[in-house]
């Protein structure tokens, strides 16, 4: 069978005071029906053989001793793992970038990275936000929600937006000051039609909603009269 | 001078406390600073005067009414409606509205002012022209 459903059991002896139980040792021995089990088991509680433990290998004393103890240092088991993302940031969310160059963009939350970063969209055509990485911190997130179901964002991570590792080139006297020069400012094409397809599927689900693209459009600002521990987002 | 008084049956908006905003009814006078006071879904309790703002609303009840009796008083007189049509309930209606509303929603009522604000403008433009003409 299935794994039984079993009632949660009442405690047996509640508790009168933190650390005080309404019956004795006693009277817990009788409720627990180990007199029964003993019974059962003619007189003795059963007990089950003990695992057959191998003897560890002789060890063998040490050479060398080192003159001062060194402490080792404690034991850390804790694990990496990416920030927690609050409770309002679902994909699909409309944030609110607070700092850099894009603040006060509204823009679409894609997935969390394993960095703990946010991968976000403008989408690039509505509101020139590229595929970007945002910190948590720097981020309202509203209550918008657009759907994002058509869109694939499994092939982007963080060495996706790291930065590319030039081959170094050998110090030529003459060409080291030419050759500094050529700064890559162009974007390669494969990234520029990886923003094309992950906005085509957005945008057509932006669309849908009435007045949902000029609002990704327009940048958010504080007011007058604007109190933003009264805003609701 | 006065035209609101405190009597049995008065309904009384709750302006301070654990039950802001709410609209109770004073069943009971207890002394000159306090009274009794109940509503559908609420425990009958004691509130000071201080904390309630008496509205044009009255009810009749005898002192200290059960709760049924309450409700069906409330019902009978028609509070809810009452109290929703008239212009002090209309206002907090639209307050808490506002308060409530989204980021996105603060957008869409701008994009609708500034449409109604560009017909009213229109209109008025038509109308100096037919003026002058």
């Amino acid at each position: 069978m299935a794994p039984q459903q079993r009632k949660p059991h009442v405690c047996r002896n509640p508790e009168l005071i933190r650390g005080v139980g309404k019956y004795s040792r006693s009277k817990m021995y009788h409720k627990r029906g180990l007199w029964a089990i003993k019974a059962k088991n003619g007189g003795a509680f059963p007990k089950h053989e003990k695992k057959a433990v191998d003897a560890a290998p002789a060890e063998k004393p040490p050479k060398f001793y080192p003159a001062d103890d060194v402490k080792k240092p404690l034991v850390n088991k804790r694990k990496a793992r990416p920030t927690k993302l609050r409770a309002s940031i679902t994909p699909g969310t409309v944030l609110i970038i607070l700092a850099g160059r894009f603040k006060g963009k509204r823009v679409v939350f894609l997935k969390q990275l394993t960095s703990g970063l946010l991968l976000v969209t403008g989408p690039f055509k509505i509101n020139g936000v590229p595929l970007r990485r945002v910190n948590q911190s720097y981020v309202i997130a509203t209550s918008t929600k657009v759907d994002i179901s058509g869109v694939n964002v499994e092939k982007f991570d963080d060495k996706y937006f790291g930065k590319k590792v030039e081959k170094k080139k050998k110090k030529g006297e003459g060409e080291f000051f030419e050759a500094e020069k050529e700064e890559k400012n162009t974007l390669p094409q494969d990234k520029k039609d990886d923003q094309k397809s992950v906005d085509a599927a957005l945008i057509q689900s932006i669309e849908a909603v009435p007045d949902l693209k000029s609002y990704l459009g327009a940048r958010f600002s504080l007011k007058a009269g604007m109190k933003p521990h009264e805003l609701v987002f | 001078p006065f035209k609101r008084y405190v009597e049995i049956g008065r309904i009384a908006l709750v302006n301070y406390g654990k039950d802001y905003g709410k609209l109770v009814v004073i069943v009971d006078v207890i002394d000159q600073n306090r009274a009794l006071v109940d509503a559908p879904d609420m425990v009958r309790g004691q509130m000071n005067f201080k904390r309630l703002t008496l509205t044009d609303i009255k009810i009749d009840i005898k002192r200290v009414p059960n709760k049924k009796t309450l409700i069906a008083a409330m019902e009978a007189a028609d509070v809810k409606n009452k109290w929703e049509n008239s212009s002090w309930g209309r206002k907090l209606i639209v307050q808490k509205k506002r308060a409530s509303l989204n980021d996105f929603d603060r957008f869409k009522i701008m994009l609708a002012k500034i449409k109604k604000a560009g017909v009213v403008r229109q209109e008025l433009a038509k109308l100096k022209k037919e003026a002058t003409a």
